[in-house]
């Protein structure tokens, strides 16, 4: 009468045992607060950002010709198509002419989809980083008070790093969030 | 020891030739070679920095004035109407990388006259604009 008791017992511990490696793995790939994000087509229906955000190496141009009127975005933030989109409009760029010259431009787009997210399936391309599954759940209102997004200090949620002090380098730690007062 | 020191000449000699380019030009040299542009132009008269000075600060076409980014002091830092990223001033006096590279200025009219005028800038109206900057004191 011992045996399937102890049989079950060995089986819980086994599970535990493998839980308890799994789950520290799985999170350890992404930040907190992913998992109700997760579908059969990837965390986040498929729209996650890459990882790394940056790569390692950076191109020049990229970091002069992005960065004049908001943060150089780092790459990883969206798929590659919708750099390519981004970098066909740039006339009419979210309403104003950011236009570079072609060679300017080819180098760019280049740099942008090589280090676009690797982690993106689905088959959308936002323009806008806002736009994605993965930033909006990042940034509900669980997560961030409304009222933040009013503060004249963060005036828009292109304006990362108005909380990401460290967001032109690509690094959104959550550690290192400060939200303006 | 003094091999080291050799190189390191010769690197800053190089280092100074490449930042070159950035200042391939003075504000004074753009502003004749947009003169030359615009004396093609019938009636032209020569360049008004008063003019220039109404221009910058009026709303044309569009929402955004110059100074909707660039401040009604081009002497003083602006900021981007939509993102609050920071600019440098606009001025020469204030800020001396200014108009100092031809292609960079054609590249700011080309976008920022977009933007204010949803067209190009004629040659006046570029060079009223650049003889007001260049007597804005610091």
């Amino acid at each position: 009468m011992m045996m399937p008791k102890q049989k079950t017992f060995r089986l819980f511990a086994v599970a535990m045992l493998a839980m308890s490696v799994a789950i520290p793995v799985a999170q350890a790939d992404d930040d907190r607060n992913e998992g109700y994000g997760e579908k059969r087509s990837g965390k986040y229906g498929g729209e996650n950002r890459g990882k790394p955000l940056q790569p390692a190496q950076t191109n020049a141009k990229f970091q002069q010709e992005c960065s004049t009127c908001h943060i150089a975005y780092s790459p990883g933030l969206l798929p590659a198509e919708s750099w390519r989109k981004v970098m066909a409009g740039l006339d009419k760029h979210f309403g104003s002419d950011a236009s570079l010259d072609a060679a300017e431009n080819k180098e760019i787009s280049a740099f942008l989809v090589n280090n676009a997210s690797n982690r993106w399936s689905a088959a959308t391309a936002p323009l806008r980083i806002s736009e994605s599954v993965w930033f909006k759940r990042k940034h509900d209102a669980s997560e961030i008070n409304p009222a933040v997004w009013k503060n004249p200090q963060v005036k828009s949620p292109a304006n990362c790093a108005a909380c990401h002090p460290r967001a032109e380098q690509g690094d959104y730690n959550e550690d290192a969030i400060r939200i303006p007062k | 020891m003094f091999r080291i020191f050799h190189i390191g000449v010769v690197f800053m000699a190089v280092a100074g030739l490449a930042a070159q380019p950035a200042w391939a030009e003075t504000p004074s040299e753009i502003l004749a070679s947009i003169q030359k542009e615009a004396a093609g132009t019938p009636g032209f008269q020569g360049f008004s920095a008063e003019r220039g000075m109404s221009f910058f600060k009026a709303k044309h076409t569009n929402e955004w004035s110059c100074a909707s980014c660039h401040t009604d002091n081009p002497a003083m830092p602006g900021k981007h109407a939509k993102t609050g990223k920071a600019i440098d001033p606009l001025a020469p006096s204030a800020y001396a990388a200014r108009f100092t590279s031809p292609k960079k200025v054609e590249k700011w009219f080309k976008r920022n006259c977009n933007d204010v005028l949803d067209r190009a800038c004629t040659p006046q109206e570029k060079g009223d604009v650049l003889a007001y900057l260049l007597t804005v004191k610091k």
